[in-house]
């Protein structure tokens, strides 16, 4: 499996945990993105799932801690860039909210590197796959979700 | 903080047994929501999954994905089929619909940005309102990007459809709205494509204001002397176009104007444009003000008395123009422009243009027009990477070094030099020519463009054979990587070039060095056929530079939410199969703005984007996708932060029942779910992606579904 950037391909196996992520992406930029990222056959790790919405702006903070208590081991948002949202600026507004998530993530002991808010526009689908590589990483290298094992 | 994480545990467990009948949840919802639609009866969902030939059967295992899909709640039904964007396909879909009488679908197969609009319309014909259907991408998002693991590519499968099943078995019915199309479009640029463009929908009967941001338009073309490959002189195959563009009744022309706001959505666009104070009236402006046959009538009385000298852009920068100016003899509209950066308000020209015609106006301001069109294209152009980056060829460093566009100034007739090709450090006619390709192009260091830039092989073939015609005895040298002669024609011309004797060296230019005496140039570059370095010494260097997105065009495309690439060119909504449109309903792309083209591809291009604008002016309507919001209103508290937060202003508050609610107003919201994502007490509804359907998608990837 061909990696993009400098990132590592996380092992895979029987006996090997894999992390549950979900990411929350926008129609217009990531999730063309990611779309970009197949057409262009760029290989990336498969252990995150999508949940589209228009915009990053619908994303209430709730989702979020949501599938933390669920029992997410991370969650990825992505949206425009700054300046090129569809809606003009639905990513400045949901940025504000994910800045409070992380804020809050950091005061009940749940580490903030669980959650990630990226920006990839429609035409870096590259730059998608190295994220979600980079994603996959830092959340295996962190461990399942101490709210998974507090529920046991 | 213990606290806090147990009441989180208990919190997931209740949201657990919730999930296991997710139908009373929603019900519990429904009865709250404005909406009155929603199955009442228990979900029955069907699974369509794709194998794609061997696109997603290739990399998943089907057998096993419908398998599992058996056991997903609230499924009823679940079928495979190669190719289920098929008719056969499609026909399973709207069977299983009427036979099994399922309330959802839901198709594993491409991206939603794909096929959803296929598989909509299946529903729809299998007797479901088209909403009800969720698409489970398998391909774009995971067989593809998973090639080499099969496992991990069908455990995730199995959770995309199994969160889609969870969502289409909340989705609601919903009515698409139909917004009326204005009968009007705006092209914005007025190069030749967007000069096109607007010929072509003025012919259709479309009203077209055509804005141009320069006080003349032809754009880059009209700075051409010839096309390649038939010699065509560009003026002449131009002007013709120009002349049609300023008479065409169709056609609102405003030149010297920018686009500086626009609003609303596809039909209804209202934009501001910005008539940038030109210090000069037309006829109809000095009619307006009760000047009777006075205006501009171009005589060029006021040229000659105007103290300011500064460069002419349009040569660029090798011939003086005033600080009151016409580009070249040419011109549409022939009406002169006061560059007030550089004016002192002296008065001459108004003295000079004189108490009848009285067309000058030293305290003219900029004037805003608000039009509305239903559609408009951008037609923004380019410019040429600034190739003085490039420091080792040495533009603006060494004199005798000039870019492909100045070569064209200088060899055409109109140009600074009356067509005679001369050295800029002496006025000597050159007589050994080199040009360099790929300058700023195919560069992968990181200060040039990574990208072809596609005309500059052919252009600087065409500026070999004008040097072999106005100068005898001369030579002409080209280095290359590769000649990319890929047109109608273009490889015959590349013969033909290669028969007039210009040397071809395949190898990139290291460096360029001056002579400071003589102003020669030296050309270290290796050539790599005969692998061997070699020192060329030239008389004038020819740098076929790069091209970039003109300037504006940044701003522009935000103005109309419209995206770029990385490399700055905007970005069309499919790259083969939609390359005028854009992800923005309504606004199309022409010419060189999208990449760049050539004159045949951006006249083609220009054509297309025309034809694609005037479909919706034609059919007279638009369906909108229903994504609008809704208030609850038993939920709202009329706190009024989702007013401030719409981007639109389609929210407000209004007294209902002696209560302050909140109001959608629909034709206004373009359901970005930004008041919905934030609303405190959870009370707007946003259709096709509600609070409860998102949630549920979440708890079924995180709580699983297994039956």
């Amino acid at each position: 499996m061909s990696a993009p950037g400098n990132f590592k391909i996380p092992e895979r196996g029987p006996g090997i945990w894999q992390p549950k992520i979900i990411g929350l992406l926008c129609n217009w930029c990531s999730y063309a993105g990611a779309d970009l990222a197949g057409g262009g056959r760029i290989q990336y790790p498969p252990d995150v799932r999508v949940v589209r919405v228009m915009c990053t702006g619908r994303l209430d903070a709730l989702f979020v801690l949501k599938a933390f208590a669920d029992g997410a081991d991370g969650v990825l948002v992505s949206g425009c860039h700054f300046g090129d949202c569809h809606y003009l600026e639905g990513n400045y507004k949901s940025a504000k909210r994910m800045f409070m998530v992380k804020r809050l993530m950091k005061s009940i002991g749940l580490d903030d590197r669980r959650f990630r808010m990226t920006f990839v526009s429609a035409s870096e689908g590259a730059k998608w796959a190295a994220v979600i590589t980079d994603v996959v990483n830092t959340v295996t290298d962190l461990g399942p979700s101490p709210i998974t094992e507090f529920r046991k | 903080m213990v606290e806090k994480k147990k009441t989180t545990t208990k919190k997931t467990e209740t949201k657990k047994k919730d999930t296991k009948k997710v139908a009373p949840v929603k019900q519990e919802i429904k009865k709250q929501a404005p909406v009155k639609t929603g199955p009442s009866e228990k979900p029955r969902i069907g699974v369509f999954i794709c194998h794609c030939g061997t696109n997603i059967a290739g990399s998943i295992d089907i057998k096993d994905l419908e398998a599992y899909a058996k056991t997903i709640p609230n499924v009823a039904h679940t079928d495979n089929y190669q190719y289920v964007c098929s008719t056969p396909g499609q026909k399973k879909i709207t069977d299983a619909i009427r036979d099994q009488k399922l309330t959802g679908t839901v198709v594993a197969a491409c991206s939603p940005r794909l096929h959803e609009p296929t598989f909509r319309t299946a529903t729809k014909e299998g007797g479901l309102n088209q909403f009800r259907f969720e698409m489970a991408n398998i391909r774009e998002q995971n067989a593809w990007v998973h090639m080499h693991d099969k496992e991990g590519a069908t455990d995730k499968a199995k959770d995309t459809i199994r969160i889609a099943v969870a969502k289409a078995s909340l989705l609601e019915d919903l009515t698409p709205k139909t917004v009326p199309v204005e009968k009007a479009a705006m092209v914005v640029g007025a190069g030749i494509a967007g000069m096109q463009a607007a010929l072509d929908l003025a012919a259709a009967g479309i009203k077209t204001y055509l804005i141009e941001s320069a006080p003349s338009i032809g754009g880059r073309m009209s700075q051409l002397d010839k096309t390649f490959p038939t010699l065509d002189c560009s003026q002449c195959i131009l002007t013709p176009k120009m002349v049609d563009v300023g008479r065409d009744s169709n056609i609102e022309l405003y030149t010297y104007s920018e686009v500086d706001a626009v609003e609303g959505y596809i039909g209804n666009f209202d934009v501001t444009i910005r008539k940038k104070a030109r210090g000069v009236l037309t006829m109809a402006e000095a009619e307006a003000r009760g000047i009777i046959g006075g205006g501009c009538n171009g005589c060029g009385d006021c040229d000659p008395v105007c103290p300011v000298v500064k460069p002419n852009v349009f040569e660029m920068g090798m011939k003086p123009r005033k600080a009151i100016y016409i580009n070249h003899p040419q011109v549409v509209p022939l009406l002169y422009t006061i560059d007030f950066d550089s004016c002192v308000k002296c008065g001459l020209c108004v003295t000079a243009c004189g108490p009848e015609r009285k067309a000058i106006d030293l305290e003219a301001k900029d004037e805003f027009i608000k039009v509305k069109v239903g559609t408009a294209i951008l037609a923004t152009g380019f410019e040429l990477f600034p190739i003085e980056k490039k420091t080792e060829w040495g533009y603006k460093k060494f004199e005798n070094v000039i870019t492909g566009l100045e070569f064209e100034r200088l060899i055409c007739a109109s140009g600074p030099t009356s067509g005679h090709l001369v050295r800029p450090s002496d006025g000597e006619t050159p007589k050994r020519i080199a040009f360099l390709l790929c300058a700023g192009s195919r560069d992968n260091t990181g200060v040039g463009k990574p990208y072809c830039s596609r005309f500059c092989c052919m252009y600087s073939l065409k500026h070999a054979h004008q040097i072999y015609e106005k100068i005898p005895g001369a030579q002409t040298y080209i280095f290359y990587m590769d000649i990319r002669s890929f047109g109608k024609a273009y490889e015959e011309f590349y013969y033909r070039i290669q028969d007039e004797g210009t040397k071809f060296v395949r190898g990139r230019v290291a460096n360029i060095l001056e002579d400071p005496k003589s102003k020669n140039l030296h050309v270290y570059a290796d050539d790599t056929l005969l692998d061997r370095p070699m020192d060329l010494e030239v008389d004038l260097v020819v740098l076929a530079s790069a091209v970039q997105p003109s300037e504006d065009t940044n701003r522009t495309r935000k103005l109309f939410g419209v995206s770029c690439s990385m490399d700055g060119w905007l970005l069309e909504a499919h790259p083969k199969l939609n390359p005028c449109g854009t992800t923005t309903a309504g606004v199309f792309l022409a010419g060189v703005c999208q990449g760049p083209k050539d004159i045949p591809d951006t006249v083609a291009s220009a054509e297309g984007a025309a034809s694609a604008a005037s479909i919706p002016i034609h059919k007279g309507e638009v369906e909108l996708e229903p994504y609008f919001a809704t208030c609850i209103e038993e939920k709202c508290a009329g706190c009024g932060m989702c007013v401030n937060l719409c981007p639109y202003s389609a929210l407000a508050l209004v007294d209902k029942d002696g209560r302050t609610v909140m109001e959608v107003t629909e034709a206004k919201c373009k359901g970005c779910g930004t008041c919905g994502g934030f609303c405190p007490g959870g009370a707007i509804w946003m259709n096709h992606f509600a609070t409860p359907q998102i949630v549920a998608q979440i708890d079924a990837f995180l709580l699983g579904g297994e039956q």
